[in-house]
């Protein structure tokens, strides 16, 4: 072949001879083409910059070289003298001089080409018209494009039993693998589970599971997606499709605040499959397994198609859009002028909608009573989202993931990255194997922070700032022993230039902590991001959908700002920042009781040191289903033993030391009526606070109004539901934990759908104000003007500090008598949340629900590894399960934050941070 | 202008009542089609009456009027339509669409897709005009039996394709391959000549639904009644 003119425009590559070769880089040709490439490039990577594909099936990019599978062999010649042999460019590292020939210039590279892949055919089965990989699958591909038509194998091939479930999830055709070891090494080097590996010798030689114990890995599915023949394949997308049936829309995963990019892919209007689309910025190329195979909940039954009003009788009938509009605009407005409307957005809105509910309450209902935290929180927290993440964003010099990578120390404070932002704990794994030191302050030493190879600064809830106090200190307290040299160690890291501080939307939890946190960050100089766990947390922060905030994170209470928002939208701005979460619901349930003793329903309000009224009802005996279901049937008796059960047991939450939540007493005074209607957007309430609580408050609200796409404990109460668009049928933007614009576009644009921003643009109508949110291009423009363009992070004034009489953990390293256990908790991955509806495989490769208990704890007991183990919690409420002893603090108890889809408050009465006593099921002394 | 013009053409006309004619008496008594004539497709059966469509979607790619719509679906233990893994669940050709080219036969891995002679592809309806696999699959020959069933011939679905013929002829059946190529078979698995009087024709449809050559022609009576 003649020698090929360089293009001007693909890197690295030289104009020729003449110009010096760059520092660190070698000079080599390929196919005749001059091409610069740094030192350790590989060839198939040079050759891949100059547009000469060469075949290969082991060699991924993000994976270490391995030289598996032979496929991309080409002929090289070193200093004048030819290799003896035909090499792996994936293997090969580029040299200076030299000279590499692909399958263009090479017969002899083409030959072997050919050969090798006739090799790997002598025992791949005819099974292409049966395989989910056919029509992309790279083996079949390049078969067509050089292999030979016609097969010289006359021998029986080998024959393996198929398909073998590794997983719920995955399907493992031995027949069809052709070695390359890409599964093995992605679970092993990127995912760090090593469950799957190579088995056996020569030719049966094969990929396998230890029988014991399936492939459970979070990011499981990514093997599917790499797998260069259908050796993998997903027991959900079996037989469904082929590519060419299928339409490919560009999106972004709900699922979590990690902002995948996904690709979705349907057919005839269903959502077939989901894979992750590359963004080396974000996701790289993986994503988690709740992002690939959680979107059965779209095509649920429950889903809602018509919007539903309420009638005389009390029961919901379906009802045209006009008609519903004016009865909710209607009640919201009555409601309104008669104590008030609050706003629960959920945290899974786009970042347009959730401005349209941010300006919908303050323009439509006049009010600041408007929250997006469908979870534990603070009024701390509040001020911290204000001062260091709203505004924050890679282009204000955010933290990113690349920075991750790259800063001297990552400390990890109430966040459990593998479990609640999947696609960072990648990242920092990442890392983690490029010798970023990671500390993880918390008291277990999780599997995820093992991954990590993470340093444990151990703390029990509530003890946690007083560690990051010692962290922040300069002068520390010279103890000894490993843990103060671990702390040592983090204090000095954190203090160099890039360290990374990531905060968990747990951190809320305890008070005091984000303030510590703030303070560290302040006194070491680390960068700080907060990472909640839903999608929609972050941009509805930067939409103003809390009650103290206005878009663009700045306080309400700032008379420039709220100038400023007043001129955008043309109205008046209440001046005093407007209820939380937990405060909402106790003005709710403040009125009821106040009506119902006005009625003479019940007595004199009891005094609190009264026994609690068994208002929780006995939580293990519920049936194990859904939790909406448990709901709607613990409404009944709580709303017929009357809200004051409820009431109770919100002022025990709001008084005893059990929820810290504060309810900010400033904003309500005795006086007020309280609120006297609910507009709901997607919220779980079986996610809030006090499940039990959150409900009687709707189901005694004068007049709800629920946004949502399926039917659910709120929609089940509410006065007027209004069905929205779901993720796959509207377009918007999520928000990452980075504060990065995640855009994506309606994968199946559906008419007559309409997302919440529309929904609630035209209830606005009908109560007489104009939103300007009708699509999300309109909303953008007018949140933009609502926003000032310099960025406010880390600026704004009117900061309240965090509560100064923070409640010191308990410090204790063994149980103490009497005091039992302090229970720790978070959600797992696949918990049974709603999302994950609708997908029983994915549901089989949640983890066990375990109790986790240390070696001691787990000794003094007398109780070994799997035996089951009863915790009691305060309410009465008993969870059985079987024990997994875990290095983890002595004093502490670990247990997931929902145990099969019902929240632990709820089977406990505890959260995270109370005590519990602790029992061997089979009988004995408990602690 | 003579007196005689306006008969003048009438000439034609008498003289051609006296020659053969060459239209056919259609519906009354339909002319046979030559024997690879590309007529309504046929999803084909193995001997013990399981599909051979594997769902593979091959027919459909290879479609250039994209006429063909195939979902595949995955054989349980419990419930079996072919052999092996995989089966075609859901299966339409759109007659509105089709333009007969055959590409879709070439296409098919397991034979299951063949076409009959069967030429009377016209409605009034669009909808009827999209064949389900209900109406495109071959009717259960004698020995055959309806699936879902287990395996008859064999422990795993090599047994179907390796040993095809060979089990074929043990069960004493040449009428299959026969049947695929759209010939009518006799009750006996005979394969009547081509120039019998049920014509060589396909029978494949129920009967009633208006079958090329083994229904008697007329007025082809519609499965509706209408
Ligand atoms: S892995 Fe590829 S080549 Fe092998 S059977 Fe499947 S589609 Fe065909
Ligand atoms: S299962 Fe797939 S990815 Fe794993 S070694 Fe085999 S061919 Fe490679
Ligand atoms: S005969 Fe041709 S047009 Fe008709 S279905 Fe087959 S491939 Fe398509
Ligand atoms: S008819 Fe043939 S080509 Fe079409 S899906 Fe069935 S097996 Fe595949
Ligand atoms: S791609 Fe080089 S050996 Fe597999």
């Amino acid at each position: 072949m003649t020698q090929v003119a360089t293009p001007p425009a693909a890197g690295g590559t030289g104009d020729g001879e003449d110009r010096p070769v760059p520092p660190g880089h070698v000079r080599l040709t390929i196919d005749g083409i001059t091409v610069d490439a740094p030192k350790g490039e590989l060839v198939i990577r040079a050759a891949e910059r100059i547009g000469i594909a060469i075949p290969r099936f082991c060699d991924h990019p993000l994976l270490d070289p391995v030289g598996a599978c032979r496929q991309c062999l080409v002929e090289v010649e070193m200093g004048g003298r030819p290799m003896p042999k035909p090499q792996a460019s994936c293997t090969q590292t580029v040299g200076d001089g030299m000279v590499v020939r692909t399958q263009v210039t090479s017969p002899v590279a083409e030959k072997a080409q050919r050969s090798n892949l006739e090799f790997l055919l002598l025992n791949h089965p005819l099974d292409c018209p049966i395989c989910d990989k056919g029509g992309e699958c790279p083996l079949q591909n390049q078969t067509l494009a050089n292999g030979s038509a016609t097969s010289r194998m006359h021998e029986a091939k080998r024959v393996f039993t198929k398909p073998v479930p590794v997983s719920t999830e995955i399907l493992l055709d031995r027949e069809r693998c052709v070695l390359c070891q890409r599964c093995t090494r992605f679970s092993d080097q990127i995912a760090g589970d090593r469950f799957i590996d190579l088995l056996e010798r020569g030719s049966s030689q094969q990929i396998g599971i230890n029988s014991d114990e399936p492939f459970q890995s979070y990011f499981s599915g990514n093997t599917i997606q790499i797998c260069p023949v259908g050796a993998l394949t997903s027991t959900a997308y079996r037989f469904r499709s082929r590519p060419f049936d299928l339409v490919s829309t560009g999106t972004v995963c709900e699922h979590c605040a990690s902002g995948c990019a996904l690709r979705t892919d349907h057919r005839t209007g269903v959502v077939m499959r989901r894979l992750a689309a590359p963004d080396p910025e974000v996701n790289e190329e993986w994503n988690c397994d709740k992002g690939r195979f959680g979107f059965g909940y779209l095509h649920e039954g429950d889903r809602l198609a018509r919007p539903l009003v309420r009638d005389a009788d009390g029961q919901l009938q379906p009802a045209s859009w006009t008609d519903a509009m004016t009865a909710a605009a209607q009640g919201l407005a009555r409601a309104r002028d008669d104590g008030g409307v609050g706003v629960l957005t959920g945290g899974r809105l786009t970042v347009t909608d959730a401005y349209a509910y941010a300006k919908f309450a303050r323009v439509a209902l006049r009010t600041n009573d408007v929250d997006f935290r469908a979870r534990r929180h603070s009024a701390e927290e509040a001020s911290f989202l204000a001062d260091r993440v709203a505004g924050v964003t890679p282009s204000t010099g955010g933290p990113t993931y690349a920075d991750l990578e790259a800063a001297p120390a990552v400390l990890l404070v109430a966040l459990e990255p593998e479990d609640e932002s999947p696609i960072l704990f990648l990242r920092l794994r990442k890392a983690a194997r490029r010798g970023v030191p990671v500390f993880t302050v918390g008291a277990v030493e999780s599997r995820g922070s093992r991954k990590l190879s993470a340093t444990l600064l151990p703390a029990l809830p509530g003890a946690e700032a007083d560690l990051l106090a010692d962290l922040t200190a300069d002068a520390r307290p010279v103890v000894a022993g490993a843990a103060a040299a671990d702390r040592n160690r983090a204090g000095q890291l954190l203090r160099a230039s890039g360290a990374v501080v990531l905060v968990g939307e747990r951190a809320a939890e305890t008070p005091g902590l984000l303030t510590a946190v703030g303070r560290l960050a302040d006194a070491t100089g680390a960068r700080l991001a907060w990472v909640p766990r839903r999608a929609g947390e972050r941009g509805a922060l930067e939409a103003g959908a809390l009650p103290g905030l206005l878009p663009g994170g700045r306080p309400v209470t700032d008379p420039a700002a709220r100038a400023h928002v007043e001129q955008a939208w043309g109205v008046e701005l209440p001046a005093r920042p407007g209820r939380d979460t937990a405060a909402m619901i106790a003005s709710v349930l403040a009125r009821a009781e106040r009506d119902e003793r006005a009625l003479g329903l019940v007595g004199p309000a009891p005094s609190p040191d009264l026994p609690r009224p068994a208002e929780s009802p006995a939580a293990d005996d519920r049936p194990a289903g859904h939790g909406a279901v448990g709901l709607v049937e613990r409404v009944v008796e709580t709303v017929a033993g009357s809200v004051s059960g409820a009431v109770h047991h919100l002022r025990d939450l709001v008084t005893g030391e059990h929820e810290d939540a504060a309810v900010a007493p400033g904003p309500q005074a005795p006086a007020e009526p309280g609120l006297a209607g609910l507009l709901l957007g997607g919220v779980e309430l079986d996610d809030l606070p006090d499940p039990a609580a959150a409900l009687a408050a709707v189901a005694a609200t004068g007049f709800v109004v629920s946004l949502e796409i399926r039917a659910s404990a709120v929609t089940a109460l509410a006065d007027v539901v209004l069905p929205v668009a779901a993720v796959t049928q509207k377009s918007g933007a999520f928000l990452d934990w980075e504060g990065r614009h995640r855009p994506f576009d309606a994968a199946l644009p559906t008419p007559g759908v309409l997302d919440d921003g529309r929904v609630l643009d035209t209830l606005g109508v009908e109560m007489d104000v104009d939103l300007y949110t009708q699509t999300p291009v309109a909303a953008r423009a007018d949140m933009a003007r609502a926003v000032p363009p310099a960025p406010a992070g880390g600026t704004s004034p009117g900061t309240a500090p965090g509560p100064a009489d923070a409640r010191r953990g308990p410090a204790g390293t063994a149980p103490r008598d009497g005091q039992g256990f302090v229970l720790v908790s978070w959600r797992t991955a696949l918990d049974g949340g709603r999302l994950l509806d609708g997908e029983p495989h994915l549901a089989g490769t949640a983890r066990p629900d375990v109790v986790r208990l240390s070696p001691r704890a787990a000794e003094l007991l007398g109780v070994g590894d799997g035996a089951p183990v009863q915790v009691h919690g305060p309410s009465g409420g008993t969870v059985t399960l079987p024990l997994q002893v875990t290095a983890m603090v002595d004093e502490a108890v670990w247990l997931p934050g929902r145990i099969r889809a019902t929240p632990l408050v709820a089977l406990l009465g505890a959260g995270s941070g109370d005590r519990v006593r602790v029992r061997p099921a089979a009988g004995g002394e408990g602690l | 202008m003579s007196f005689l013009d306006p008969v003048k053409g009438f000439g034609v006309t008498f003289a051609t009542m006296f020659k053969p004619v060459v239209t056919e008496d259609y519906p009354r008594n339909p002319e046979p089609t030559a024997p690879r004539w590309h007529g309504r497709h046929q999803l084909n059966r193995h001997p013990d009456g399981l599909e051979k469509c594997v769902g593979c979607e091959l027919c459909a790619w290879a479609c250039p009027a994209d006429a063909i719509f195939v979902e595949g679906g995955d054989n349980t233990e419990e419930a079996r339509y072919s052999p092996g893994e995989r089966y075609g669940k859901n299966y339409q050709i759109n007659y509105l669409r089709c333009i007969g080219c055959g590409l879709c036969v070439e296409a098919c891995p397991t034979r299951s897709l063949t076409m009959t002679n069967e030429y009377e592809l016209a409605d009034d309806d669009r909808q009827r005009l999209i064949y389900t696999k209900d109406r495109l699959l071959a009717p259960l020959l004698p020995g055959m039996e309806q699936p879902p069933h287990p395996m008859r011939l064999g422990d795993e679905e090599k047994d179907y394709y390796v040993r095809g013929p060979e089990l074929v002829r043990s069960r004493g059946a040449v009428r299959s391959e026969a049947q695929e190529q759209g010939a009518h078979v006799e009750p006996d698995g005979s394969v009547p000549p081509l120039d019998s009087p049920t014509g060589g024709l396909a029978e494949g449809v129920p009967p009633g639904a208006g079958t090329a050559g083994t229904v008697p022609r007329g007025v082809t009576p519609r499965a509706d009644g209408r």
